[in-house]
This record gives structure tokens, C-alpha cells and sequence, in this order.
């Protein structure tokens, strides 16, 4: 425990059960790692082998079967586009919301409170022919508008979150000295707030990245799918391979893992606190 | 006089007002965007709820006879009953691993970053990668079930997704695999907002490691602990990704939420107006979740 005083508990205990807890949290995801450069006759005879010869083989073969230039390609596209997009309109909102005088700001909070507690299911089916009314379906625009929708409310509230706590002082001193609403926000809250936008463009690009749901239903073109769908396409495909499959997920899951390892002190604030505290 | 003055009024009200207008001008993108994708397309689901439309030909107004329908559909009420064991798993074992683990690692310094990366990578990584891995670990003929037969444990080389006593659970556990370490984070967070002096009040009273959880930590932290679980319960509703990866639905509806159910309803068997009933209920459901949390809330419970 955290005593000021002297006295000391044991925390063997705890290090022997946190320990068997992270083997269980790590364990599986090394043994995907060990699967997948070996063979299924390797991987069948004992799935917790160490290989002798890893087969590094694999991952040329799934990266090259799976037309990983292209997904990737689509992906980065669809990652991007949607940080760019749900950090320009979370940052005015989040702005206008934190500084500017709106009345009903309550019931927009409200709003995005309960809209992302309204269940997909309610409103992707309807959408799914509105889009296709509109042309939008096998876009990639199309899905990023989406994609910046559904996020942009957490967006939002936690890039608020982050100007709130700015001074006020800077803001005062920026307006006597002439500057507009705009300016203000570009010139003065947007610098000072950057730590805000890079955390939630962190988490809404981890999302798009892993989103399954919406990119199956509105992405069914082969070339323009992301990592995730043809993954799944993927697995189908080579149901039999695993170490293929499992080789062809390492892939996709190479990049999160390096990119959360950096920045785990951002990835646990942002979703944990905005996530958590809205 | 009286004239200029009232005009002057009526210039600054004017400013005042354009004032006002243009701050929304800066909320105009975010709430056009969620109206466009998700409040116009919800409400539009209310309506085509009450239509028999298969999504090609045209839609024809059947009234409330797609609920009806759902009455009488003893899959639609199995699945529900999925979603409510779904939930009741999700509010007990990961809740409890996230309880015990932030606990533990609050009584430790050394290795604590550690331990909160390693359980919040199964978070970061996606459905796709997590299902991949699981369906390989639980093969019953190359995972760990047929490695313990090997070494003379018999029993575990079931096919945990293809039975339909085991799919259900086997694709909960899978999920709450990825879920329970953020979680711990959560907690974690919340149990050093807790006075350290109500510790030391314990710990001089004799109470044990358990007493101490019991009757500290967890009032301590009741807020956060009451929002985890609304959220788990608002979250369950839409359960998808896990189940329609890993069983999608099977076998014969065993592992079927509503979730799945009216995916495959819309995409696979194109009864629309039917899919949308089911996914107004859903709607209905997370309101209902919603309002007894304002409710308890209203009468004066601490959450």
C-alpha cells in the first residue's frame, strides 16, 4: 500500500498475481507472434514451440497474397483522412463549446452523451441506403465521412477537455489586441492545446484502423478495402494456413503495437479519461 | 434624442445577436455531421420499421406488424436472451479482473508501468487480430486443448465455437480478454483519487488486504465503478464485432445477439423493415438502460 508512514506491507502477493495476469493478457498475443513463423504442421505438433527455423517466409507470402500494399495504402488513406477531418470539426466544436457563448451548450453535451450511447444498429441501415443514393458507398470519402461522424463527439468532449483548462488570460489579451474568433483559435488555443489534438487523433486513428463493422458494410470492392476487412478476406481464404493467417495479423497488429508502445502514456490518458469521463 | 438612442439599441442587439450566430458557425461542422450519419438515418429507421421492404423494391407500410412479428420470433427472443447473458458476463468477470488487478498494482511502485502496458495491448489490437488469435489458441486439433491432451489432460479439446453449449461464452471470454485490461486502467485511475488517510485509518485498525478493498477502495471509487457498469450494460447492446467474426451467430443462432441477428436480416436475407424493428428495440433498450441510471440518479443514489 501507499503508507507515508514506515511500515511496509509485502507486495510479493501482488507481484505474483499481476504476474500471472500479464501472462494472461501477453501470453496469447506472443504465442500469435511465435504461430506466425511457423508452419501449421509446426504450429499443430505444439502451438508453444519456439521454431527451430522461423519461417520469416510468412510474412513475405501474406504480405504479398494479401495485397497488403494496396489494403495498407487504403487504411493509411482512411486513418488519415478521418484524424484530419474529426480534428478540424472537433477542434471547432470543441472550441466554441470551451470559449464561445452557446446557448444550449447542455443539450449538446447531452447530445454527445447519449448519441454514442445510441446502438449502431439503429441507424446503419438506413444509412447504408442513403449512401448508396448518394454514391457513397465503396468510397473511401464516404466512409471517412462516417468514420468522422461516429467519432466526433468523443473527439470533441475530450479536445474541450483540454481547452477548458487553458487561461483565460491568453485568450483576453489575444481579443483587445484585435484578434477575431478565428484567430483566436488558430493563433492562440491551437498552439497551446496540441498535446489535446495529438491524443485524440491518436485514439480516433487506433479506431479507424481496427474498425470492422462499418468498413464491411459500406466497403465491399476488393482494391479499396482496409487492412481489417481483406484480413478477415484473408483468413477465409487460407482457413487451413495458419501460420499464413496468423502472419497475415501480425501485420496489421505490427504498427498499433510500436505506435502504442511510443505513445502508451497518451493512448491510457485519452482513452481512459475521455473515454471514461464524459 | 429618444430616436437615437433606440437606434443605438438596436445596433448592439443586432451585434450581440450576430455575435451569438457566428459562435455556432464554429459548432455548425460537428452537428451537421452527426445529424447527416446518425440522427437523420436513426429517425428514418423508426420509419422504415413500420414498412415490409426487402431494400430494392418499394417499401409498403405494414404499420406495427415488423413488432409483431418480433413478438412471435423465438429467435429474435433468443437473442435477446444472449444479450442479457452477455451483458451479466461482462459486468461480472472482467469488472472483477479490472477490480483485482487495479487493487494490486495500487499497492505496487516498482514494474507498475509495465504491468499497465502489458494488459492494455489486448485493448489496442483489433477484432480481426484478436479473433485470428483465439480461433487458433482454442483449435481443438492445433490450439492448447489438444496440447494438454498430449501431455495426458484430457477434455479440453472441445471445438469451443462450433458446440453450441460452448460458442456463446467461448466468444465472451474472448472479448472480455480484450476489454477487462482497460478496465484496470480505469480503476487504477480512480483509486488514487481515494484519501490515502482512510488507508492508514485501516491498516491502524487491523483491517486485512481484503477489508481494506472491501471497504475502502470500493466506496472509494463507487463513481467510477457505477459508470463502468452503465457503460458495459450501454455496450452490450450493440455487441457485433467478436460474435459475427467468430461464430457469427452459430452454430443454429446458439452464440445470436441482436446484433448480429439484424445484420444478417438487413444484408444476408434483405428483410429491411424487419432488420430495422429489431434495431429500434435495441434503441429502446439503451434508452430504458439510460433512464434508470437519470432515475436512481434523481432519487439520490451516489452515482
Amino acid at each position: 500500500m501507499r503508507l507515508r508512514s514506515g511500515r511496509t506491507e509485502t507486495t510479493a502477493f501482488n507481484h505474483v498475481i499481476l504476474f500471472l495476469l500479464a501472462v494472461f493478457a501477453l501470453g496469447p498475443v506472443l504465442v500469435l507472434f511465435l504461430n506466425s513463423v511457423k508452419t501449421s504442421e509446426q504450429i499443430a505438433a505444439n502451438p508453444f514451440s519456439i521454431p527451430a527455423e522461423p519461417r520469416f517466409d510468412n510474412y513475405a507470402v501474406a504480405f504479398e497474397k494479401g495485397n497488403y500494399v494496396n489494403t495498407v495504402k487504403n487504411s493509411v488513406i482512411l486513418t488519415a483522412g478521418t484524424v484530419i477531418g474529426v480534428l478540424i470539426v472537433g477542434g471547432m466544436g470543441g472550441y466554441a463549446l470551451a470559449h464561445l457563448e452557446i446557448r444550449g451548450a447542455n443539450i449538446i453535451a447531452f447530445y454527445f452523451l447519449v448519441g454514442t450511447a445510441i446502438p449502431i444498429q439503429l441507424y446503419v441501415v438506413p444509412l447504408f441506403f442513403i449512401w448508396k443514393t448518394f454514391g457513397l458507398l465503396n468510397t473511401h470519402l464516404g466512409l471517412i465521412i462516417i468514420y468522422c461522424a461516429t467519432s466526433s463527439p468523443f473527439a470533441t468532449y475530450l479536445i474541450r477537455s483540454y481547452m477548458v483548462a487553458l487561461p483565460k488570460e491568453f485568450i483576453e489579451a489575444a481579443k483587445i489586441d484585435g484578434a477575431s474568433k478565428f484567430q483566436v483559435m488558430t493563433r492562440v488555443i491551437l498552439p497551446l492545446s496540441w498535446p489535446g489534438f495529438l491524443t485524440t487523433g491518436l485514439i480516433v486513428g487506433l479506431g479507424v484502423w481496427n474498425e470492422f463493422l462499418i468498413a464491411v458494410t459500406f466497403i465491399h470492392h476488393p482494391d479499396l478495402k482496409p487492412v481489417a476487412t481483406s484480413l478477415r478476406a484473408f483468413q477465409e481464404r487460407f482457413t487451413r494456413d495458419w501460420g499464413l493467417t496468423n502472419a497475415a495479423s501480425v501485420i496489421m497488429l505490427l504498427p498499433v503495437l510500436i505506435l502504442f508502445l511510443l505513445m502508451q502514456r497518451r493512448f491510457i490518458e485519452g482513452l481512459t479519461q475521455g473515454g471514461m469521463k464524459m | 434624442m429618444a430616436f437615437k438612442i433606440d437606434s443605438r439599441v438596436g445596433v448592439t442587439t443586432a451585434y450581440r445577436w450576430r455575435n451569438i450566430l457566428s459562435n455556432y458557425i464554429f459548432l455548425a461542422p460537428v452537428v451537421a455531421l452527426n445529424l447527416i450519419v446518425i440522427v437523420i438515418p436513426s429517425l428514418t429507421s423508426i420509419y422504415i420499421s413500420m414498412n415490409k421492404w426487402s431494400g430494392l423494391n418499394q417499401p409498403e407500410f405494414v404499420g406495427l406488424a415488423n413488432f409483431e412479428r418480433l413478438i412471435n420470433d423465438p429467435i429474435y427472443w433468443k437473442s435477446l436472451s444472449h444479450n442479457v447473458i452477455w451483458t451479466i458476463f461482462f459486468l461480472t468477470i472482467p469488472v472483477f479482473m479490472g477490480l483485482m488487478g487495479a487493487f494490486l498494482l495500487s499497492g505496487i511502485k516498482r514494474f507498475q508501468m509495465v504491468y499497465r502496458v502489458a494488459f492494455f495491448i489486448p485493448y489496442v489490437i483489433a477484432s480481426v487480430v484478436n479473433t485470428e488469435l483465439w480461433r487458433t489458441l482454442l483449435h481443438p486439433r492445433h490450439g492448447i486443448g489438444a496440447w494438454l491432451a498430449k501431455q495426458g489432460i484430457e477434455g479440453f479439446d472441445i471445438r469451443v465455437f462450433g458446440s453450441k453449449h460452448t460458442a456463446l461464452y467461448g466468444v465472451a471470454f474472448v472479448d472480455s480478454w480484450h476489454f477487462w485490461g482497460f478496465l484496470v486502467i480505469v480503476y487504477l485511475a480512480a483509486m488514487y483519487q481515494v484519501q490515502p488517510d482512510l488507508y492508514e485509518v485501516a491498516i491502524l485498525e487491523g483491517a486485512s488486504r481484503f477489508q481494506r478493498f472491501r471497504h475502502v477502495t470500493v466506496p472509494g471509487i463507487r463513481p467510477t465503478l457505477v459508470f463502468t457498469l452503465l457503460m458495459i450494460m450501454i455496450w452490450s447492446v450493440p455487441a457485433f464485432d467478436y460474435i459475427y467474426l467468430l461464430t457469427d451467430g452459430g452454430p443454429a443462432h446458439a452464440s445470436e445477439v441482436l446484433g448480429t441477428y439484424l445484420y444478417n436480416m438487413s444484408f444476408f436475407r434483405f428483410e429491411v423493415g424487419y432488420a430495422a424493428a429489431i434495431g429500434v428495440t435495441m434503441a429502446l433498450i439503451t434508452a430504458c438502460i439510460v433512464a434508470i441510471f437519470v432515475i436512481l440518479r434523481r432519487r439520490g443514489w451516489e452515482i
